[in-house]
């Protein structure tokens, strides 16, 4: 899976640097849709199915800035299919590294939504491609107009991201009319102070990329069952930002070992299941 | 043969001397004398189109003894052409300095309109850093706004002064005081504060009509007002809105907006909400007093929603 994401990086790398050569001209017709070609590389050319009964994809139509598109990745399959959901993976078509995250959902986990922020540099189809227990995948898609004027997908506060670099928050979320959290079905907020530097910046003196750092895995665990892991890329955030639901197991900590790809470590705990 | 190859450079010497003259005759950008020696031209509350050039920001020049001060260069080279014709049909002091007030396309897109050997480019301490990490980016999602003539002539132009806290440009018997400030409403704000006049040129620190943008910190740019509230100046060259008012009046309604943002912020936040529900609500109090509101407002509710969830 590194391997097929890393040279998902590299294919996007790639697209970039024809994205700038090709957009020479603003009414040029419409470059070719990247979905095919992504959907084989990521997906090794296995059929995919409409996913619209099973799964959902919230997105924004109009990023309104492009550092920070809120999505929310829902899954929860309909009473009576007994099938689990094992993975799923979220890709923005035209991002210079399409393949933004990927989830492997914890079997005994309960979760059935994730939010969390992404960069969008273009305007762009995103997919929503869920791998069910019996290997059948379904997809679906969203639609994302770029953000315009000064917006850019780049930090905005870098040194404080520095600064703080790996700390951790865990929220859980009280039972709200704004909020689905219920004794049996618990929500909470995992934030990470981090950079996620693309490394696709260059700078304009030295001609030097400003070298790629960001969080490439996460491991979440209640107790010791896993609720997810996700393999990630620069399309995430600066400071990565998940909401997710849960089951509570009885387990009295929620436990997170979060790693960049300079190879630092982050790891943290914390005391969950209180009165809410 | 020779006959034919002088032919050749006569024609490609008639074209140059063409697109000489068609640069040299760039109409002039329209200028008022705010106070003596400092001009300004007032750009328009709009996006950046193909139609305005990028011509959307206050921008504007000072003129000392021995040289001239450029403080912004406007939002396409065209800009910066005009801006550079208008300046010399008030001085033939040579422009020493172009300052940057940040790093957004409006402010600095014109820079290759003066970029020559005998001028400074001068920025915050952070700006080669954001013009590294947006330049591409901007000159690849510009294109779009600006369309392709306008476009292909920008250049990435980073400042070789930077200021990491205050530095004074003398350009003869006038002293500036340029001031670099922690993030706000972007991570590379800039001051230029003309010491004989009073006039200070905030850059996009001030907003007035136009509805703030926040690209930095939200509260940093609210605890900003305080700080700059305390420049002895008179009178401020706002961003965008008018082309002078007064100081330090002219931070109210900024200070008023930005304090409704964070309130509605905190509010949301402490209820969990998510941050798609933020970007439509908070701040919707403030939307009459403000053009562009709908462009911005959601974006800084946005940006806000990430930086406070941390307090």
């Amino acid at each position: 899976m590194r391997a097929s994401f890393l040279s998902s990086l590299a294919g996007g790398v790639l697209a970039l640097a024809i994205g700038f050569a090709g957009d020479g001209n603003a009414q040029s017709p419409a470059p070719p849709d990247p979905w095919p070609s992504l959907a084989g590389d990521l997906f090794h050319d296995r059929p995919m199915q409409n996913g619209d009964s099973l799964i959902a994809l919230e997105a924004p139509y109009r990023a309104e800035d492009a550092a920070l598109v809120p999505m929310t990745l829902r899954f929860a399959l309909p009473q009576g299919d007994r099938r689990q959901v094992k993975r799923v993976t979220l890709v923005i078509d035209q991002n210079p590294a399409p393949m933004a995250a990927s989830f492997e959902i914890g079997p005994n986990s309960g979760l059935t939504s994730i939010a969390t922020r992404l960069r969008v540099n273009d305007y762009t189809n995103v997919h929503e491609v869920a791998e069910l227990s019996d290997g059948n995948l379904y997809v679906v898609e969203k639609y994302v107009k770029a953000a315009g004027g000064c917006s850019a997908p780049a930090g905005k506060n870098p040194n404080e991201a520095n600064a703080h670099l790996g700390e951790m928050r865990l929220r859980e979320i009280a039972a709200t009319p704004n909020s689905p959290s219920t004794p049996a079905l618990r929500e909470a907020q995992l934030m990470i102070r981090h950079p996620n530097n693309s490394g696709l910046q260059m700078d304009q003196v030295s001609h030097l990329y400003i070298p790629a750092r960001y969080i490439d895995s996460l491991k979440v665990f209640q107790g010791d069952d896993l609720v997810f892991a996700m393999e990630g890329g620069i399309s995430i955030s600066e400071d990565p930002n998940f909401r997710f639901n849960y089951k509570p197991n009885g387990a009295k900590i929620m436990r997170v070992v979060a790693r960049d790809s300079g190879g630092k470590e982050f790891r943290s705990e914390w005391p969950i299941g209180g009165e809410m | 043969m020779n006959r034919l190859v002088y032919l050749v450079h006569a024609v490609l010497l008639a074209a140059f001397a063409f697109a000489a003259s068609a640069k040299e005759a760039e109409p002039r950008l329209l200028l008022k004398e705010i106070a003596p020696g400092v001009f300004a031209h007032e750009g328009l509350i709009e996006l950046t189109t193909q139609a305005n050039e990028g011509a959307i920001a206050n921008i504007g020049f000072i003129v000392g003894d021995d040289a001239v001060a450029v403080i912004d260069t406007g939002g396409s080279v065209r800009e910066g052409r005009r801006l550079a014709a208008a300046i010399a049909g008030v001085t033939n002091k040579p422009i020493r300095y172009v300052v940057n007030t940040h790093v957004h396309p409006d402010h600095l897109f014109g820079n290759a309109a003066f970029d020559s050997p005998g001028v400074t480019f001068v920025g915050h301490a952070n700006l080669p850093r954001a013009l590294a990490a947006r330049g591409a980016f901007y000159l690849s999602s510009f294109r779009r706004l600006l369309g392709e003539e306008l476009i292909d002539e920008v250049r990435i132009i980073p400042p070789t002064l930077t200021v990491d806290d205050e530095t004074v440009l003398d350009l003869g018997n006038r002293e500036l005081v340029l001031k670099a400030w922690p993030p706000a409403h972007t991570d590379c704000d800039l001051t230029v504060l003309d010491k004989k006049t009073g006039t200070l040129f905030s850059g996009d620190l001030v907003f007035m009509r136009h509805v703030p943008i926040v690209d930095g910190s939200v509260l940093g740019f609210l605890r900003l007002a305080d700080a700059l509230a305390a420049i002895p100046a008179k009178h401020v060259v706002p961003g965008h809105g008018p082309l002078v008012a007064n100081w330090p009046q002219a931070l109210e309604a900024e200070r008023t907006y930005l304090s409704h943002l964070v309130k509605d912020l905190r509010g949301m936040i402490k209820a969990g909400e998510g941050l798609g529900t933020a970007a439509q609500k908070a701040g919707q109090s403030e939307r009459a007093k403000w053009q562009l509101f709908d462009d911005y407002n959601p974006r800084n509710a946005t940006a806000g929603f990430a930086e406070l969830e941390w307090e």
